[in-house]
């Protein structure tokens, strides 16, 4: 996932370093208060794992091999602004002395990789970990899920980055100055390897690693479950309430969605079949699309593929209710209804799997 | 990776890995040999070449022309010559694993871009188009140009001085007090990590199935992980010791100075 030099414009590699710099600027501030604790000597030797860890190629289930980054590990043990520093500085070690990504793609690659990944595994770890003890199975499986989580959300990163250089920065002959495959080839090319391989060897390194130290050094894995314990002394108190406001915040968002109807036009990209021979929805197209018409007719792949499945709640207006308001306010609260349901059930599965 | 090699085999999982550790040693250890032999690079002052080596990468990301991303890559071949670094190490290991990495990556382009028509091979449904070569050629000679130009630098600089020129970029101090220790502690841990992996080698008998493989590797690393771990309390304690209060001091100022 290490982008190279020449793979991005340079407007979008300073974009990207742009992107970084206040993550890097807060990141920097909390270790400078905490400079004369352990956590400097911390940094640098996890980051230094990390590079290490690059280079232990795992035999994967199914005859490949695929090497960890370390997000996951770091960022539960070191919490989301400490390993963001860490796995950078490992980025940039290895994009200056060991030519691996490219010197202008630093910003880009801490970004995917250090920031992002960070961030994803805190969001992901502390949403499964919950305020299970830190000795429970559920963690170990939080972490590793959580650094399959990271490697992904970055690797798709990284996959759109590629992917609009083709849109965005050719020459006066139409011939791509950078990254040549549109999104419809960089998508499944970083995902088919990081959704199997890599994200398979950040998943056994972070769950594995986590149930070593529960073992030998439990006392490392506080910082990130720290906040969880102070939850349950102060009672339901702050947690509850930061949930409630949350709660407040869906609900709103539900009773407004039925302002979506009021958008003109089609989204970009999300046409059906029959969208192609309607000459009003055609004009909808070329006008989104830079004036190029859209093709006579629809392309034979999506017109074959869209039998494939109907939906249920198709054009969140399910055709036995009569009101759209009332239809789209309806899909909302069942999609929102699901999501909820699916995520109840997942930390029941975890509960269980902690006990 | 750099220096990796990818290869199959029963048991290989352990060779490869120890491959890959040496290949890294081994470009360390060049480039801190190389940064003190004489040559034009190595006597100009670090900020110098940091500079000039972001202009040139700058300049080869930004043209649209192939020839000028060529003239920049022959520029870092000429200043490798002029600073004794041996071509031919700079040929067989960097170029060519970025030949091949970025070689892969671009190949599909030549194919896949739409334009005229070069050259179609028999008995295939594909066609070379010239954007298509044009594209492929840029990403290619972009990443290699960039190699080159940074393998220049680490193997003509001592590391430190390359971190501590970052200063010049208004890096924080403490990013590049970081750079260093953990630049100090690879080079540690890749011995520490070439040691372990040897040591097992040298306990394995026959042929490892694919499970044993995976269960070594994830044991090492908890293995290395313990020692980090052990290692940075160890350095804290010394950091303490020496009077450490969390200022930072970095020692040789640069002075540019007139040849």
């Amino acid at each position: 996932m290490h982008i190279p030099d020449g793979y991005l414009s340079p407007s979008s590699c300073a974009a990207l370093y742009a992107g970084s710099a206040p993550f890097w600027y807060i990141a920097l501030g909390r270790v400078k208060k905490a400079l004369h604790t352990r956590l400097v000597p911390l940094i640098s030797l996890f980051s230094a794992f990390c590079f290490l860890i690059m280079m232990f190629n795992l035999p994967l289930p199914g005859g490949t091999t695929g090497h960890a980054v370390g997000i996951g590990l770091a960022t539960v043990v070191l919490g989301p602004w400490a390993a963001m520093l860490a796995v950078s500085v490992a980025l940039v070690i290895q994009a200056l002395f060991f030519g691996d990504g490219g010197i202008t793609a630093i910003g880009a690659n801490c970004f995917n990789m250090a920031i992002v990944g960070s961030l994803v595994t805190y969001v992901c770890y502390r949403a499964m970990a919950g305020r299970s003890p830190i000795a429970s199975f559920r963690r170990v499986v939080a972490a590793g899920l959580a650094g399959y989580m990271a490697i992904n959300v970055s690797a798709l990163l990284a996959a759109i980055e590629f992917g609009i250089q083709p849109l965005l920065f050719r020459d006066a002959l139409g011939t791509p100055l950078y990254c040549p495959y549109p999104l419809s080839v960089s998508i499944p090319a970083m995902m088919i390897g990081h959704l199997t391989i890599a994200g398979m060897a950040e998943l056994i390194v972070s769950a594995g690693l986590v149930a070593l130290l529960q073992q030998s050094d439990p006392s490392l894995l506080k910082a990130t479950a720290g906040a969880a314990t102070a939850l349950r002394e102060t009672g339901t108190g702050t947690g509850t309430r930061r949930l409630q406001s949350l709660w407040a915040g869906l609900c709103t968002l539900m009773i407004l969605t039925p302002l979506g109807i009021l958008a003109v036009g089609t989204a970009w990209g999300e046409w059906v079949a029959s969208d192609f021979s309607n000459p009003a929805i055609r004009q909808q197209i070329a006008g989104a699309s830079l004036q190029e018409a859209a093709p006579e007719h629809a392309p034979k792949g999506l017109e074959q593929l869209s039998h494939v499945w109907t939906a249920p709640f198709s054009h969140y207006a399910p055709p036995y209710i009569r009101s759209a308001t009332f239809g789209y306010f309806l899909s909302a609260m069942f999609g929102a209804g699901l999501i909820i349901l699916a995520c109840v059930s997942m930390g029941q599965f975890m509960r269980g799997l902690g006990q | 990776m750099t220096g990796h090699h990818h290869g199959r085999g029963r048991g290989g999982f352990i060779e490869h890995t120890i491959e890959g550790l040496h290949a890294a040693m081994d470009q360390a250890l060049y480039a801190e040999h190389n940064a003190s032999a004489g040559g034009l690079l190595q006597r100009l002052d670090p900020r110098v070449k940091v500079a000039a080596l972001f202009a040139f990468i700058l300049v080869s990301a930004v043209t649209a022309k192939l020839w000028v991303v060529a003239a920049v890559l022959l520029v870092a071949i000429i200043l490798a010559a002029l600073s004794s670094i041996s071509l031919w190490v700079l040929a067989t290991r960097f170029w060519l694993t970025t030949l091949t990495l970025s070689g892969a990556l671009a190949l599909p382009a030549v194919f896949l871009t739409p334009g005229t028509v070069i050259y179609r091979l028999p008995g295939l449904e594909l066609a070379a188009t010239a954007p298509g070569l044009r594209t492929a050629g840029l990403l290619v000679l972009r990443a290699e140009t960039a190699a080159a130009l940074a393998l220049v630098l680490v193997f003509t600089t001592p590391w430190p001085h390359v971190l501590k020129a970052l200063r010049m970029f208004r890096v924080p101090v403490v990013f590049v007090v970081i750079l260093g220790m953990t630049c100090r502690y690879i080079l540690l841990m890749l011995e520490t990590a070439h040691e372990m992996f040897e040591s097992r080698k040298s306990r394995t008998v026959g042929a490892l199935t694919r499970g044993e493989q995976r269960r070594i590797a994830i044991l090492s690393t908890g293995v290395l992980l313990s020692r980090t771990l052990q290692l940075s309390n160890e350095v804290y304690l010394a950091m303490q010791a020496r009077g450490f209060r969390g200022e930072v001091f970095i020692l040789d100022d640069f002075r540019a100075k007139g040849r």
